[in-house]
């Protein structure tokens, strides 16, 4: 994957298939000591300890399209090759939680990339589930919150193309202003 | 700065011009692979051009959605288009540059873009 932005689309399709209705992605930064975690939590039907071992492995997936299963392992890869770890929680019935965490001031570190065009994927092709974004440099922090938007909305739909833009702007404006204040 | 405020009024504005969607069995269906091997070819610009062109010129008889993984990853971003009555099509190799000609012969002219198919790679 070229953007880590990309392996956050991938991974929360696991957190769909999951049957979520609420996905939580925290992108947290800490500018001073060069850590970088992206941390992906949903309330799916969780995984068995037996799973959590194998998810790890890319000759396991639960498809059958297909024999290998790469997401996870590739999520995995970017976190370690970049000095940071990647650890999978999970209990079956209440959720899973993926964290992976990086070094920016490695080489291999792949940049976060169009988290604002993840998002916005995810929101307008999933309407009937919740997502929470929250990005948090250095201490300051903004959230995006679709149970929010939703409630505003009332019958508008999400996916509704201004929602959408407005959405995207949202994300990348207050991106913005948290990389302005330091 | 985007507020919350600002979304009440796109709701107010986006009410008024909203319009029943055509009948169900109208639909021409846009799928497009989100898989790993999707993702990882570069299917979310395919998505978002998709989304992008059919709202520019307004196709309100056409619905965008994703998939996971056909099996045939090495042809990803791969992208299915189901017209009611006719057979299915299946773009292979999709970018966003693709996009355009697409939705403009295949989804408003009706004539698919054959070079750009599976079948084109299968003869």
């Amino acid at each position: 994957m070229r953007e880590l932005s990309l392996n956050v689309l991938d991974i929360v399709q696991n957190s769909i298939s999951a049957k979520a209705d609420l996905i939580t992605i925290d992108v947290e930064e800490n500018t001073q000591t060069a850590d970088f975690s992206i941390t992906i939590t949903d309330n799916g039907c969780g995984m068995t300890p037996e799973q959590i071992k194998s998810v790890k492995d890319p000759f396991y997936t639960t498809r059958t399209t297909r024999k290998v299963g790469m997401g996870v392992p590739l999520f995995k890869m970017a976190a370690e090759m970049s000095g940071g770890s990647f650890d999978i929680s999970s209990t079956v019935n209440e959720g899973t939680k993926v964290v992976a965490r990086f070094k920016t001031d490695n080489v291999d570190f792949i940049p976060l990339g169009d988290i604002a065009s993840t998002m916005t994927t995810l929101i307008s092709m999933n309407t009937d589930i919740d997502f929470v974004y929250r990005r948090c440099i250095d201490g300051k922090e903004f959230t995006l919150d679709t149970r929010q938007v939703r409630q505003i909305l009332e019958d508008v739909p999400m996916n509704d193309v201004s929602v959408i833009t407005w959405i995207k702007e949202f994300i990348n404006e207050n991106t913005q202003t948290l990389t302005e204040v330091q | 700065m985007k507020s919350l405020e600002e979304l009440m009024a796109i709701r107010d504005k986006t009410r008024v011009k909203m319009t029943v969607r055509e009948d169900n069995s109208e639909v021409t269906r846009v799928v497009v692979g989100m898989a790993t091997c999707g993702i990882a070819a570069g299917a979310r610009p395919v998505l978002n051009a998709f989304v992008d062109e059919v709202e520019k010129r307004k196709l309100s008889n056409v619905t965008i959605s994703q998939t996971g993984c056909i099996g045939m990853c090495q042809y990803e971003p791969i992208v299915e288009v189901m017209e009611p009555g006719k057979d299915k099509v299946t773009y292979i190799k999709m970018t966003a540059d693709k996009v355009a000609r697409v939705v403009a012969d295949h989804l408003v002219n009706g004539n698919p873009v054959m070079e750009y198919t599976v079948a084109s790679i299968e003869k």
